[in-house]
């Protein structure tokens, strides 16, 4: 395949940034979108320029790290993380343009790299089981109902990479940190912090600048992982109940 | 700062500030169109130009009117509220996007439809209640009890077809925003349930269509019964 790549180049954070246009030939249909973009660095390291900058780690889809904002949509066309986007998604000649997670709370470090330790200090301000919780217990020491795990499990799989915010209109935050306040707000052992984490949290999310939730739903649409809006429901809930509930006026 | 307001101050209190104030302003319509649609009796206004005297003549009603200005108001201030935070959130944006992808375009346009939904309102005040109010209208008599007639105001600002577009243009405006508000206002009070739901966003879709479209019907059928 003959590509066109239109690339978001920029710097340094300080740096107003632009896009480039790389030629780009000899691109298999089986590779992945981050194969794509090392045959392009390779043919700018052989021409001693340098290399565009993107994150990625696992390349196996569950660690969340890689991002990229592609003709559009954050991860590309298809639902799923870039690292397991591939190339027959695009046809010979197209142009694809690529472009960095977009939000104030994402200050951009390099080219396609942002910083998301938002991310991380909303997780810091209540994320969490305060207590230990000892050793694993014995099974159905703990009774919980199947339909219960289940819904915890799916919001835990969100890995925080970031497409919400990138796929919202205001660069809302609300389906990675509902996620996080359902899942351990669905069983036993996160249940007794619920009302003060879902303050907590919300307080961060709103101190890092992401924007409201306009229910568009485009977040859960883009989520790799699938992440339902009945989380976001969810954590309204829990935070005006806590808003009313909680010892701490 | 008290826990009231730092509620009604986070993102997600000023969300549930639009939610309470579009399903109020959602139960307002039920309860205008009913009255509105007695515009189409064939007693030459009768039964409206009553209705409308018994509106504005008790005390209550009168109440609820002011309050639905104020959440009128409400609703538009934090909005623009909202949207500006937002605006704010992704200070530079995307050279290309393809949002049609992954959202509708009234779920991501509603402060434009709110917008043109406030001139609307605006326009129509001006319009309906004013002249209701402060106006020179004409008065019948009907059974020895005098009544403003604020049917022949009505009747005859339909007469202008462009008057008539306008209130056609504006109900389908309010459709749109109504597709999106209906649902989503019950989602942000945290109502999500797969039970539910479907239900709600049916309902909403239903009501976005039926009741802008009951609205409308009223200028095009005064507009054809004087033509």
């Amino acid at each position: 395949m003959n590509l066109t790549l239109k690339v978001w180049r920029q710097k340094n954070a300080s740096d107003k940034g632009d896009f480039k246009t790389y030629k780009i030939s000899g691109i298999s249909a089986d590779m992945s979108f981050l194969e794509m973009l090392d045959v392009l660095n390779e043919d700018l390291s052989d021409k001693g320029e340098d290399p565009v900058h993107f994150d990625h780690d696992c390349r196996e889809g569950i660690c969340g790290m890689c991002s990229l904002y592609i003709n559009g949509q954050p991860h590309g066309p298809n639902q799923t993380t870039t690292c397991q986007l591939h190339m027959r998604s695009f046809k010979d000649g197209d142009t694809i343009t690529i472009e960095p997670w977009r939000a104030r709370a994402f200050p951009i470090v390099k080219d396609l790299v942002v910083d998301r330790s938002a991310f991380d200090r909303i997780i810091q301000s209540g994320g969490y089981v305060s207590v230990n919780t000892g050793g694993v217990p014995d099974a159905n020491e703990i009774p919980i109902p199947k339909v219960i795990a289940d819904e915890a499990f799916d919001s835990a799989t969100c890995i925080a990479c970031g497409a919400c915010v990138a796929a919202c209109k205001n660069a809302s935050a609300m389906l990675f940190v509902s996620a996080k306040i359902s899942q351990l707000a669905l069983l036993p052992q996160g249940k007794v912090e619920k009302r003060g984490r879902a303050e907590k949290m919300v307080a961060q999310m709103d101190a890092e600048g992401f924007g409201a939730c306009t229910n568009t739903g485009a977040c859960s649409a883009e989520c790799p992982k699938e992440i339902k809006q009945s989380n976001i429901a969810r954590m309204n809930r829990e935070y005006f109940t806590a808003s009313v509930s909680t010892e701490k006026v | 700062m008290s826990w009231v307001s730092k509620t009604l101050n986070s993102t997600l209190g000023k969300k549930l500030l639009m939610a309470l104030t579009g399903l109020f302003l959602i139960l307002f319509l039920v309860v205008h169109l009913a009255g509105n649609l007695q515009l189409l009796l064939p007693d030459d206004g009768k039964a409206f130009n009553i209705y409308a005297e018994t509106m504005a003549s008790n005390p209550l009603i009168r109440v609820v009117g002011y309050l639905n200005f104020g959440f009128i108001a409400l609703h538009a201030v934090y909005s623009a509220i909202l949207t500006r935070n937002n605006k704010k959130s992704r200070p530079v944006g995307y050279a290309v996007t393809n949002a049609s992808a992954n959202s509708t375009w009234s779920s991501r346009n509603m402060g434009i439809l709110g917008t043109l939904i406030l001139i609307f309102i605006l326009v129509h005040l001006r319009g309906f209640w004013y002249e209701f109010k402060f106006g020179e209208i004409p008065y019948v008599t009907y059974d020895g009890v005098t009544y403003k007639d604020g049917y022949t105001v009505v009747s005859t600002a339909y007469q202008n077809i462009l008057y008539v577009i306008f209130y056609v243009v504006s109900m389908a405006v309010l459709a749109f925003h109504l597709s999106h508000g209906f649902a989503s206002a019950f989602q942000t009070l945290g109502i999500n349930h797969s039970k539910y739901t479907p239900f709600i966003k049916k309902l909403g879709l239903g009501f976005a269509i039926i009741v802008p479209a009951l609205f409308a019907l009223i200028p095009i059928v005064m507009f054809l019964q004087n033509s």
